[in-house]
């Protein structure tokens, strides 16, 4: 298959043989397990259990329902379920420290495994050949599935593409461009054929004739064993795309593929394309097949200081310290920890926060891996213009958004930016160029929301001016009415009282 | 010489007259430049500017009698654009970024429903003889319920910082004092081995 | 400027650093002035280490002005290619105080007036270089013919002192013009260039390095040497050097074909003065050319093509420093106007016009 050039990027050092060819390890059950409510983009589930209520594996203990959807100001409604990892006790339901950079708390349920690890009531397992797409959508969605290559937006609402545009190519996207991780690495050389098996789940329900599976070209193992897995299915392929970061990202996988651009501000769809992670298609797999719900996943943990970097299988809720204990330890003081990869990563410090849903690894660097700089002044080296892959120019719209000039910054362009981190990697002055971003795109989501309320005000003094016009002129027709109503009685009495005085006389 | 003066002295009188009969025929009634600045504001006529509506205040602002920050509702965003479109420099860190709400105290209201009647976005709900309350989120902080009140049960508070949530953060600017904060006190030693 | 404190994604980093920049641009220079140096011997030296040493001094002394940290910035190289690129723009025997001079307004004028390293719209070295060209044309036109280290002629270091700190002995015996003057002064006696010396020989002379001229001057193979390194290394990227040479041989073989007696060669034209020096040392100043690859094109050609007309038409017979500080001002337009395309935008920045967006339309 031809393949069209993606420009910008950066080639780092992927540091992928640390963990790539171990086999998938299981973790110890740990002694509790952390479920936060939110692992989704969109609204947090609300907790269906009570404290010291005994649950089985796989039963619901999250879900934000019909009513509470209509609750939500949000037109998106869009949601995911959370189900028990494994059988226990719920020991806590509070706010705790959330694995998210800023560290504040958000709604977890705390379960304390019984060590039974023993299945509740399950769902029956569907066929797909003889369920119709909604049905196994419906599935989807109850299982609590979201994309598992870290964007965690739910996949049953991604799935709803089919309605509203005309599909034909579904994309898988194997190409794992973040240095370290190699868990859709591990999985694609353990699990092809369960892989291969959501894919076709993922054709019938979109009715596309087309499925094309991106590997990066350096991923060898993993691109034979998917190979053979598919076999003889029809309209599948498997493309090597070249090793380059960021390969991984949809919009430039899109390209890279197919040539096209998706426009800015729409979603693949209007390409009638439609992107999956592999985790995400094993995922479906497992629900539709088995009926499980999305309790675990694969999450590589690696870098410098961690004793025995590898792949694990994780339950969601496992506390980062269980992890990192699984594996050794540290062999040294860790330099910056992260959840994912090391360009586009959220910080850490504190161990104790869970495993969630979105989290592909845990990274802890040394020094030299994180090779820390000093912050100097821009030089206008413009290193950083074809570095980036989305066309900006990061060295312009950094001064834009540090000298708080917010609008001229999205019309540069701020909005199209993807954070990929390219332009900080290479930066020669060592400027937090993704983080004036991150900022930079905080500010333009409170002024859009800013307008937005001015907006709802206007229109309120507006309804009220009116109305109290109406009232106004209602108030005056009235009186004007009775007035009148008035005169014609005076002047009926004094017709009257003439007619009397005629009659006397 | 004599050509040249009385050549210049004719057009001198010509240009005058047709800048006159210009100033006369084509002049504008109302100032375009307020009209603008009168679209750009809230139009809520709430009064916060001292103003008896946003008309008035935008006359003030053509005039340059009054600073681009006059409009609480309009807030930062307003004053930026207003002070583009003025061609002035503000310091926006120094505009109040909290704005006033209205809030009843709900031991003294008696249920009048005045203030309902005076609030022009229709942001105080109750009844008669019920208790009154405030939905901040529609309140322009305009204060004329403050005015009609007959038990001063309601009182002007700073809107209630959004509880901090994973929700509602956002990025810290690099180099300010968040960016360094305890939120993140720990990894930010890992990261540098201390401040420097 | 702080130990970046970094709480945002990328937690890795590739090996790029301004120091690391400026060391190796150094280590491009070094065989181009390890040259020069030897053939000018110990006045050259010794004005090289005055220049340098005054760079450091002043860019200290504008630093504490500033309030600005001031080892960091010391110490990241950029004072010292300031004053480097000087030293390599001024005539090799000039008097001390041109050179303290000239590293004076390369660091005040040229760079931290605007607000330090990053901030200015010209080249410092240049602006020092024109700035006393047009003070002191006596001094900064001073040439002489090269005086090899411990060469029979050559002043030993007491007599190299007495050069350059007292205006020293004599030596108008050892005075020499460089090509391109003696070329303007034949052009402005209406007589034919071809009696300019060295002209016939000159393309290898002048990649050899022994014909009179600044330091910056001499060897143009040992600068296009280390301009290969630097396009190697990627520390620059080929478009400006590329677009100076190519807009220059254009003009120059041009003019030459149907003015011969007026015009010189091609050759002559790329390889004497600075042009060399300044293709790959001075016009690709991050600072002060474009930020954008289609930009520096605009730019290096636009240097070629205004140093060919400052030196065949104006007064001056060198004009690769003007055409550059005179780039450099356009610098600003040509950024404004060269800008990427967005990833999923038009070239006038609205998002693509989709598929299906236009299947729906028919």
């Amino acid at each position: 298959m031809k393949l069209f050039e993606i420009k910008g990027g950066v080639l780092p050092k992927d540091h992928k043989e640390l963990s790539a060819n171990k086999a998938i390890q299981e973790v110890p059950m740990p002694l509790e397990l952390s479920l936060p409510m939110h692992q989704h983009i969109g609204i947090a589930a609300k907790p269906m259990v009570q404290v010291g209520e005994r649950v089985t594996k796989g039963q619901l203990i999250g879900l934000c329902a019909t009513q509470c959807l209509e609750g939500s100001a949000s037109n998106n409604r869009i949601t995911a379920p959370v189900h028990a990892p494994t059988s226990g006790r719920i020991s806590n339901i509070a706010m705790q420290r959330s694995p998210h950079p800023s560290g504040l708390p958000e709604m977890m349920v705390t379960l304390q495994p019984d060590g039974a690890d023993r299945w509740g009531a399950l769902p029956r397992a569907l066929d797909p050949a003889s369920s119709s797409a909604s049905e196994l959508v419906e599935r989807i969605q109850q299982s609590g599935i979201v994309g598992m290559g870290g964007a965690m937006f739910p996949t049953a609402a991604k799935l709803e593409a089919r309605k509203y545009s005309d599909l034909h190519s579904l994309i898988i996207n194997g190409a794992e461009c973040e240095p370290y991780l190699t868990a859709d690495d591990r999985l694609m050389r353990e699990q092809a054929q369960k892989i291969v098996d959501g894919i076709v789940i993922l054709q019938h329900i979109l009715n596309v004739p087309n499925v094309i599976i991106a590997i990066e070209d350096r991923r060898v193992h993993a691109v034979d064993a998917m190979r053979t897995a598919i076999g003889a299915h029809k309209g599948m392929s498997v493309v090597l795309v070249p090793t380059r970061y960021p390969m991984g990202s949809e919009k430039h996988l899109i390209k890279a593929l197919t040539g096209q651009e998706v426009p800015s501000g729409s979603l693949p769809s209007s390409l009638g394309l439609i992107v999956n992670n592999v985790g995400t298609a094993y995922a479906i797999h497992e629900a539709v097949r088995l009926g499980q719900p999305l309790i675990s996943r694969i999450v590589t943990v690696s870098g410098g200081a961690i004793k025995n970097p590898g792949n694990y299988h994780v339950l969601l809720g496992t506390k980062v310290s269980h992890l990192v204990e699984t594996c050794g330890g540290f062999s040294q003081q860790p330099e910056q920890m992260m959840i994912g990869g090391p360009m586009m990563g959220l910080p850490f410090s504190d161990l104790e926060v869970p495993i969630t849903k979105g989290t592909n690894g845990i990274l802890a660097l040394t020094k030299s891996e994180v090779k820390p700089g000093t912050h100097r002044p821009c030089i206008r080296c413009g290193a950083c213009i074809p570095a980036c892959p989305s066309g900006l120019e990061p060295q312009d719209l950094f001064v834009l958004v540090r000298n708080e000039k917010i609008e001229p910054a999205i019309d540069a362009g701020l909005a199209d930016c993807i954070l990929c981190g390219a332009c900080s990697y290479v930066c020669p002055s060592h400027i937090p160029l993704v983080q004036f971003f991150n900022y930079g795109k905080g500010q333009a989501l409170e002024m859009r929301n800013e307008v937005v309320r001015a907006a709802r005000l206007k229109q309120l003094s507006d309804e009220r001016s009116v109305r109290v016009e109406e009232k106004a002129r209602q108030k005056k027709a009235k009186q004007e009415a009775r007035k009148k109503a008035i005169a014609a009685r005076k002047k009926a009495q004094e017709q009257e009282r003439a007619q009397a005085g005629e009659v006397k006389a | 010489m004599l050509i040249a003066v009385v050549a210049l002295a004719a057009l001198g009188v010509l240009l005058g007259v047709i800048l006159s009969m210009a100033a006369r025929f084509l002049s504008v009634d109302s100032d375009p430049l307020a009209d603008e600045l009168e679209q750009m504001l809230p139009n809520l006529q709430c009064g916060q500017c001292g103003f008896v509506g946003c008309r008035p205040a935008a006359e003030a602002l053509s005039a340059g009698e009054i600073e681009v920050t006059l409009c609480p509702p309009g807030g930062v965003a307003l004053a930026a654009k207003l002070a583009e479109k003025l061609h002035v420099e503000i310091d926006l860190s120094k505009m109040d970024h909290e704005p006033l709400v209205a809030f009843v105290h709900e031991e003294r209201c008696i249920g009048c429903t005045k203030c309902i009647l005076v609030c022009p976005t229709d942001c105080i709900i109750g009844a008669p003889k019920k208790l009154h309350t405030v939905i901040a989120s529609a309140c322009v902080g305009g204060a004329a319920c403050l005015e009609v009140c007959p038990t001063d049960c309601i009182e002007m508070v700073p809107v209630t910082i959004k509880e901090a949530s994973v929700q509602s953060w956002n990025w810290p600017k690099p180099g300010s004092p968040q960016s360094s904060s305890s939120l993140h006190s720990k990894s930010s030693q890992l990261a540098t081995g201390g401040a420097d | 400027m702080s130990r970046a404190k970094t709480i945002s994604a990328p937690f890795t980093h590739a090996i790029t650093s301004v120091p690391r920049t400026m060391l190796l641009v150094m280590l491009a220079l070094a065989p181009a002035t390890a040259f020069s140096l030897y053939q000018f011997g110990w006045p050259a030296i010794i004005l090289f280490f005055i220049i340098i040493g005054s760079s450091l001094l002043f860019e200290a002394l504008s630093l504490l002005i500033a309030r600005k940290p001031v080892t960091p910035f010391l110490l990241d190289g950029s004072a010292v290619l300031t004053g480097w690129l000087v030293a390599m723009a001024l005539p090799p025997w000039a008097p001390w105080w041109i050179g303290v001079l000239g590293g004076f307004i390369a660091i005040v004028f040229g760079k931290h007036i605007y607000g330090g390293l990053g901030q200015n719209i010209f080249n410092p070295a240049m602006v020092a270089r024109i700035a006393l060209l047009i003070s002191f044309p006596l001094e900064m036109t001073f040439f002489m013919q090269p005086q090899p280290l411990f060469a029979q002629q050559s002043p030993n270091f007491l007599q190299a002192m007495d050069i350059i700190f007292m205006g020293g002995i004599n030596i108008d015996a050892l005075t020499s013009a460089s090509t391109l003057t003696q070329i303007k002064v034949l052009q402005f006696d209406g007589q034919s260039i071809e009696a300019a010396t060295g002209l016939v020989s000159y393309l290898p002379t002048a990649m050899l390095g022994v014909l009179p001229g600044s330091m910056g001057e001499m060897s143009v193979l040992s600068l296009i040497v280390g301009g290969v390194f630097l396009l190697a290394l990627r520390i620059i990227s080929w478009h400006t050097p590329v677009a100076m040479f190519a807009s220059m041989a254009l003009i120059a073989g041009i003019a030459h074909f149907f003015n011969p007696a007026f015009h010189p060669g091609m050759w002559t034209h790329l390889f004497s003065g600075g042009f060399v020096l300044g293709a790959f040392f001075i016009a690709t100043d991050y600072v002060t050319q474009p930020v954008s690859n289609s930009g520096r094109l605009i730019f290096g050609a636009g240097v070629g093509a205004l140093t060919f007309v400052i030196r065949a038409y104006s007064i001056f017979p060198e004009g690769v420093g003007f055409a550059i500080l005179l780039m450099n001002a356009m610098t600003p337009l040509i950024d404004h106007y060269i800008k990427p395309r967005i990833f999923g935008r038009s070239k006038s920045g609205e998002p693509l016009a989709s598929e299906q967006l236009e299947r729906g339309r028919q």
